[in-house]
C-alpha cells in the first residue's frame, strides 16, 4: 500500500463525509447514530481502499456500509421480535441504488432549528459537516471540551427525540430558518476571524474556521438556489477575508480598518465579493447580510478612490437599524455619523446605549465610545471608556492598540 | 465485493410522533376577563379542537380545574404524604393540555402556534417518550 493510495483514500473520505452523513441522518432521523455508523464505515474504507483503490462511487460505498451497520445496530437494540422482524425486512428490501440525494442543506436546517439552543447551532453544523471531534470544536469556541461535548450530545438527542425534521422548511418559514443557518455560519466565521491570528506563526488558512465558514457559505449559496441573503453573507465574509493580511503589521500589531494599507487587500476576493453582492441586489430582496456586505463594499472602494464614502455607509446603517436594531448596529452607525455629522452628533447617538445592560460587557461599544470621546477632547471620560474596553478585550494585539490610543490622550 | 443494498427510506407520513401541548398561564388572567371575551376564547378552543380532530391529529385534550383544586402526593420521610396545593408554587400554572399526533416537531409547533393558549400564556411542546407503552 503506497502513501499515495492512503492519502487518496483519506481525501475521498473527507470529501464525501458530509454528504454521506446527511443522507444517513435524514433517513434515520438520528445524527448521533449516523455519525457512529459512518465512522465504522470510514474505518472499513481506510482499511480497504488503500489496497483495492478508491471505488468509482465512494459516497455510495460509504453509505451502503454505514446503512448496513446502522440497521444492524437497530436490530440488535430493539427488544421486541416484531420490530426486529420489520427491521430485517427493511434491510432485505433491496432495490436499485437510487441517486444519492444531497441532504446537506436539510441537515443544516435541522442543526439550526429554533428548537436547538442557539449557542450550539454553529458548533453542531461544524461537526456534522466536517466530522470534527467535540474537543476540536470546543477549542475553536473557547469552551471546555466536556461542556461542548455535552451540548452537542444533547442537541443531537433533541433532534432525534423531538423529531426535528430534516427538511427544507415551508415557504412561510424558509426565510427565517435560512436566516438561522446563515447566522450560525457567520458566528463560525467570526470565531475564526477572532481566533486565527497568530503573528508570524504558520498560517494555513485551510485549517481555520473562517475557511470552513466560507466553504459552508458557498455550499448554502449553491443549495439554496442562490438565495439573496446567502449571497450577501458569502459576499460579506469575502470582504472581511480580503483584509486578512492588512489587519496586522509585521510585528502582529492590530491595525484598524481606517489605517490599513489598501494595497495589502486581496483584490480577487473583493472582486468576487462585489460580484456576489451585485447578483444578490438584482434579486431585489434586501436583508441584513446584503446591507452589511454593502457597507464593506464601500470600505473596499477606498482602494480606488482613496477615501471612504461615509454618507453611503450611514445610509446603509440607517437601513440596518430599521431591520436589526442591535447595539452593534447602533455603535457602527454612530461611528458613521461622526464622519458625516460630527463627533457631538455621534456621541449623542451612543448616549441612548449607556444604560443598556447588553453593552456593559461589550468591548466594541467601549472602544468606539472611547475613540469618539477622545476626538471630542473629553479626555477624562475617554480615559474611563478606554479602561473598560481594555479590560474587556481578550486579544493582546487589540489590547495593545487600545493602550497606545489611551496613552495619546495626554498629548 | 460490495453490492448496492439500499433500503427504502421510511415514509415520513408513516412515522408518527405523539406530542403534548402543555398550556401554561396565569389563572388570575381568567378572573379579570370579561364574560364576552371568555366566551370568545372558549369558542376559539372549540374550533381548535375541531381542527385537530378533523385532521386526525387529536388524541386527547382537556382544560384543568384551577390549582386551588390540586392535591399533591409525595414520598415523605416515612410514608406517602398528601398535601393541599400544586407540586410547586409557580407564577404560571398548567391550565390544560392536548395530546396530538404529528409527523415531526415542525408539524407539532404549527399546531401549538394555532392553539389559543399561546395567545395569553405559553404552550410547551413535549414529545411523548418513544418507549412509552402505546
Amino acid at each position: 500500500v503506497t502513501r499515495d493510495a492512503h492519502s487518496a483514500a483519506t481525501r475521498a473520505v473527507r470529501e464525501h463525509y458530509s454528504r454521506v452523513l446527511a443522507a444517513l441522518a435524514a433517513q434515520f432521523r438520528d445524527v448521533a447514530a449516523a455519525e457512529d455508523a459512518l465512522s465504522e464505515s470510514l474505518v472499513a474504507a481506510l482499511q480497504q481502499w488503500p489496497a483495492s483503490g478508491v471505488p468509482d462511487n465512494p459516497a455510495a460505498w460509504l453509505l451502503t456500509v454505514a446503512r448496513r451497520r446502522l440497521i444492524d445496530h437497530r436490530r440488535r437494540q430493539s427488544l421486541d421480535d416484531a420490530a426486529r422482524e420489520r427491521i430485517a425486512q427493511d434491510f432485505d428490501a433491496i432495490s436499485e441504488e437510487p441517486e444519492m440525494e444531497d441532504k446537506r442543506l436539510h441537515l443544516l436546517f435541522a442543526c439550526a432549528h429554533p428548537a436547538i439552543e442557539e449557542k450550539v447551532r454553529a458548533p453542531l453544523m461544524l461537526q456534522v459537516v466536517l466530522g470534527l471531534e467535540a474537543s476540536e470544536i470546543a477549542a475553536l469556541f473557547l469552551m471546555p471540551p466536556a461542556a461542548m461535548a455535552q451540548r452537542l450530545v444533547r442537541a443531537k438527542q433533541k433532534i432525534r427525540d423531538a423529531a426535528i425534521p430534516f427538511r427544507i422548511p415551508s415557504p412561510e418559514d424558509y426565510p427565517e430558518r435560512l436566516g438561522f443557518v446563515l447566522m450560525a455560519i457567520y458566528a463560525l466565521f467570526c470565531v475564526g476571524y477572532n481566533a486565527t491570528v497568530v503573528p508570524n506563526g504558520p498560517r494555513d488558512d485551510r485549517d481555520s474556521p473562517s475557511f470552513d465558514a466560507l466553504w459552508l457559505g458557498q455550499l448554502v449559496v449553491a443549495l439554496s438556489d442562490r438565495d439573496p441573503e446567502a449571497l450577501g453573507l458569502l459576499s460579506l465574509m469575502l470582504f472581511v477575508e480580503s483584509r486578512r493580511d492588512a489587519r496586522r503589521d509585521a510585528q502582529g500589531r492590530y491595525i484598524p480598518l481606517s489605517e490599513q494599507t489598501p494595497s495589502l487587500w486581496d483584490f480577487e476576493a473583493i472582486r468576487r465579493a462585489n460580484a456576489l453582492l451585485k447578483e444578490a441586489a438584482n434579486k431585489v430582496a434586501p436583508g441584513r447580510f446584503q446591507i452589511e456586505a454593502a457597507v464593506q463594499s464601500v470600505h473596499a472602494a477606498r482602494a480606488q478612490s482613496g477615501e471612504t464614502d461615509w454618507a453611503s455607509i450611514l445610509t446603509f446603517y440607517d437601513a440596518l437599524l430599521a431591520s436589526t436594531p442591535t447595539p452593534v448596529v447602533l455603535i457602527n452607525r454612530a461611528l458613521a455619523i461622526s464622519h458625516v455629522q460630527g463627533i457631538d452628533a455621534a456621541l449623542e447617538e451612543t448616549r441612548s446605549l449607556d444604560d443598556d445592560p447588553r453593552i456593559a460587557g461589550y468591548q466594541p461599544y467601549w472602544a468606539a465610545r472611547a475613540h469618539l470621546l477622545a476626538k471630542a477632547g473629553r479626555n477624562d471620560e475617554a480615559e474611563r471608556a478606554y479602561a473598560r474596553a481594555i479590560a474587556l478585550e481578550s486579544d493582546p494585539a487589540v489590547r495593545e492598540f487600545l493602550q497606545t490610543e489611551r496613552s495619546r490622550l495626554s498629548n | 465485493m460490495m453490492t448496492a443494498e439500499p433500503v427504502a427510506p421510511p415514509d415520513p407520513r408513516e412515522i408518527s410522533m405523539k406530542y403534548m401541548l402543555l398550556i401554561y398561564d396565569q389563572e388570575s388572567f381568567f378572573d379579570t376577563l370579561p364574560e364576552k371575551q371568555m366566551g370568545e376564547l372558549m369558542t376559539a378552543f372549540g374550533s381548535f379542537t375541531e381542527a385537530l380532530q378533523k385532521s386526525g391529529a387529536f388524541v386527547a385534550g382537556h382544560r384543568l380545574s384551577p390549582v386551588s383544586t390540586a392535591t399533591t402526593v409525595r414520598k415523605g420521610t416515612k410514608d406517602m404524604q398528601v398535601a393541599d396545593g400544586p407540586f410547586a408554587e409557580t407564577k404560571e400554572q398548567l391550565g390544560g393540555f392536548y395530546m396530538i399526533e404529528a409527523p415531526d416537531l415542525d408539524a407539532a409547533l404549527k399546531w401549538a402556534k394555532q392553539c389559543p393558549g399561546a395567545w395569553y400564556g405559553a404552550v410547551e411542546v413535549r414529545p411523548i417518550h418513544p418507549n412509552a407503552a402505546s
